[in-house]
């Protein structure tokens, strides 16, 4: 069984109003501009362009609903809520790279597999050769991949979609030859503790994990000058070209990044269930641009939100914690599951102009 | 593409309502598009009966059939362009024309042209003008969008003046000058905009940017000359004589095999836009929508781009200066917009050049490469833009102006450099021409 994510966070509401809007990138500077129209210009200048907030308003909405209907069933305590957040980690931490990846127009589909990579490498180096070393090897596991997708985009020229598409096969590939298919298991219980299984007083590591690579991710998007060109660079290549932006290399860097952050998701998997396998992250690509796109990035480059793209993720895991809780088979909260991301992408669709 | 909330349309008499451009083509109004609307892959027949196939008798696609009447369409327009070819292996000008087989395919008898001739070539807009008249012949009514004022008298027999959206003035063409159509246009008088007025240049001191053979592929052959401070330089020539290749050459974007670039009496190496700037070059390029603008971004995240470096504190973005800076540029260049934070695709093209000048002059260049900077800008904002011009060059900077409008050459340098082939040919100071026909003269025969 792969892990699936499920999550929910309590926390939140308050942050959804904090004024960083779906789409806003600059709340910043003397007074909050009218931004509302930002993205959808044809709405009225003044109005609330609700469309901007689906993924917080449906996030909101799930959980009320699953807080009503299943609140004698476990779904509150404060239990279920930290599970449904730690569950989750390693999607909210891949899906803070992918944004950055899918603001810079391109994408990457190798996440996963690097994810179960990573953590068979981490796991065995830890083993062998002790903390420091697993450390070290899951991360440059994820790097070198990284390098590598981003090379072959960036100075070859092939399509990021079919680079990473092959590399998701070749890491899948080597985690299963490296381990003869088996788990690797991790006995150092440090590892286990700082990656997933510990917490300090009652806040478990993983959550930790997700807060720090949500204000990192945010703050380096919106507010660094090299955010700025990551959306330049998706937004038109060329002009940002024309402005002086090293492109390549921005896409370069984004890839490398995505990896080594996916290497650290399949360390966080190993960390939370004390073994290294192929299979943690299998398929987890998917989960990841789901709650990116649903968080308010479009699939097309050109601008992010990383608070999207975390809330995105805590609501793909909400979903799948409440639809186990309402004892649904696996093949029915498939489709709902799909069917609710559908939903909420549509809702969430600018009007296309003309 | 909009619906009127108010208003009435009549075709022949008769009042048409046209919620969708089929319903247009229905009653015989065709447009084309200044971008174009056709899929390059497909071949022209393909593209000009898309989703009007001719059928065979199983109902499949006849697409020897769809050649035949796309062959008789280009007879009757005496155009000779293949049908079978695909649209990307013909030349933009081209496109034109196949746009306007499609419009006639479908029996139009209005045909909307929307700045026809920003893409094409001297000869290009000479076998249009030609195409027009012919189908004027025919009985087609023609509108005929267009900034270029040379050209409306060309073609049109009535003007129609808008502006900010109300009808201004209707006339007939040969009841109406040029100079009070601009009066209408822009809304007032306009003081010489584009009357020269001799400025003085330091022709003796070190060059502040001097060219040597410089060479790249077969567009850039040998190019050399000077440009001092305080200097306006026209570059003139014929689509593909190497102006914008030159300009890409010198801001890195396709940097040169061979020759010198010296600047301050200083050889310098630029093989990148980053080495370009640090070298005080920045360019501002021919297409403002694919290269100089994220259309999807705002007008402050647009300007602000090239300067992310100077507004760094600390690893952020100083967002209070940056936002400064854009009000004082929207403000000093007159730039329209409700607010810096709109998102550039729906500013008006002059505006949007405005935004493009604005971010270059925000970095504060020595040399200032602009690409045909007025193309597809109303004439009011194309005065402003030719003064922003020479306000430039009153301080002291460089300015290297590539424009295809000679008037607008005309207007601004104090010498003209002609390009043909790849090389440079002719150096005239400005006061040795003494009419645009001149200048023409020399370009065409260079």
């Amino acid at each position: 069984m792969s892990s699936k994510a499920p999550d929910k966070d309590a926390g939140t509401p308050e942050r959804i109003g904090a004024g960083i809007t779906a789409e806003g990138q600059h709340v910043a500077g003397t007074e909050v501009p009218l931004r509302l129209g930002a993205s959808a210009p044809t709405a009225a200048r003044r109005g609330f362009d609700w469309r901007q907030y689906v993924v917080y308003i449906g996030f909101v909405v799930i959980f009320l609903v699953f807080a009503v209907t299943l609140g004698g069933s476990g779904f509150l305590s404060p239990n279920n809520l930290l599970n449904i957040v730690s569950q989750t980690a390693t999607i909210s931490v891949m899906a803070v790279a992918m944004t950055f990846v899918i603001a810079a127009g391109e994408i990457d589909l190798s996440v996963g597999s690097v994810a179960g990579l990573a953590s068979v490498t981490a796991a065995m180096a830890v083993t062998q050769y002790g903390l420091l070393a697993g450390i070290v090897a899951g991360l440059l596991t994820g790097a070198v991949v990284g390098l590598v997708n981003g090379a072959l985009v960036t100075r070859i020229g092939i399509p990021s979609f079919l680079v990473t598409l092959g590399m998701l096969g070749i890491a899948n590939g080597a985690a299963q030859w490296i381990t003869a298919t088996a788990p690797v298991p991790i006995l150092d219980d440090t590892y286990n503790s700082i990656f997933g299984a510990g917490s300090v007083g009652p806040i478990p590591t993983l959550l930790i994990w997700t807060l720090i690579a949500l204000g990192i991710g945010h703050l380096v998007l919106r507010k660094t000058p090299y955010g700025r060109q990551v959306l330049a660079t998706g937004g038109n290549e060329a002009a940002a070209r024309f402005s002086g932006v090293k492109t390549r290399n921005i896409k370069l860097q984004v890839l490398l990044v995505s990896s080594t952050v996916a290497a650290l998701a399949g360390m966080l998997y190993a960390g939370r269930l004390h073994s290294g396998r192929f299979q943690w992250g299998q398929g987890d690509e998917l989960s990841v641009i789901a709650a990116v796109i649903l968080g308010g990035t479009s699939l097309f480059g050109g601008n992010g939100t990383i608070i999207g793209a975390v809330i995105g993720s805590l609501m793909i895991g909400l979903i799948n914690n409440g639809l186990i809780l309402l004892g649904l088979e696996s093949s029915q909260q498939e489709i709902v599951r799909g069917a609710i991301i559908i939903l909420a992408v549509a809702l969430a669709r600018k009007r296309s102009v003309a | 593409m909009y619906t009127p909330d108010e208003g009435q349309i009549t075709v022949d008499g008769r009042p048409v309502q046209i919620p969708t451009p089929e319903a247009a083509r229905a009653v015989g109004i065709s447009m084309i598009f200044q971008e174009f609307s056709l899929i390059p892959t497909l071949t022209v027949a393909q593209n000009i009966f898309l989703t009007r196939e001719p059928r065979s008798g199983g109902g499949l696609l006849d697409d020897r059939e769809a050649e035949r009447r796309a062959r008789a369409i280009f007879a009757d327009m005496q155009v000779d362009i293949d049908p079978t070819a695909t649209v990307e292996s013909l030349a933009t000008g081209y496109w034109q024309l196949t746009e306007i087989a499609k419009a006639l395919s479908q029996d139009a008898s209005v045909l909307i042209m929307d700045e026809p001739t920003a893409s094409l070539t001297a000869n290009e807009t000479e076998a249009l003008f030609a195409l027009v008249g012919r189908l004027k012949a025919r009985g087609i009514s023609i509108i005929y969008i267009s900034h270029r004022m040379e050209e409306i008298y060309r073609v049109a027999d009535r003007i129609t003046v808008l502006r900010d959206g109300r009808l201004v003035i209707a006339a007939e063409a040969a009841k109406i000058t040029m100079d009070q159509l601009i009066e209408q246009i822009i809304g007032g008088k306009m003081e010489g905009a584009f009357a020269w007025k001799q400025r003085e240049v330091g022709f003796d001191g070190t060059p502040l940017l001097e060219v040597r053979n410089l060479r790249r592929g077969r567009r850039l052959q040998d190019v050399s000359f000077k440009l001092y401070p305080g200097e306006i330089l026209g570059l003139a020539g014929l689509m593909g004589s190497g102006r914008t290749e030159l300009a890409r050459a010198l801001f890195g974007i396709d940097p040169i095999e061979a020759g010198e670039i010296i600047i301050n009496g200083r050889p310098v190496t630029i093989k990148s836009p980053q080495d370009a700037l640090a070298a005080g070059i920045c360019l501002i390029p021919e297409d403002r929508r694919a290269q100089g603008l994220v259309l999807d971004h705002t007008v402050r995240e647009n300007m602000l781009l090239p300067l992310l470096k100077t507004l760094d504190r600390f690893g952020m973005i100083d967002d209070a200066r940056g936002t400064q800076l854009v009000e004082s540029f929207v403000q000093s260049l007159h730039i329209k917009t409700d607010s810096i934070f709109k998102q550039v695709r729906f500013l008006s093209g002059g505006n949007q050049q405005k935004v493009v000048i604005a971010k270059w002059l925000a970095a504060a260049p020595n040399i200032l490469i602009m690409d045909e900077p007025t193309a597809g800008v109303d004439i009011g904002a194309k005065t402003e833009i030719l003064d922003v011009i020479r306000k430039l060059a009153d301080s002291g900077k460089g300015v290297i102006v590539i424009s295809s409008e000679l008037t607008e050459v005309l207007a601004v340098s104090d010498r003209v450099l002609v390009m043909h082939s790849g090389r440079s040919k002719t150096e005239l100071a400005r006061q040795e021409i003494h009419t645009e026909q001149e200048l023409h003269h020399v370009v065409q025969s260079a």
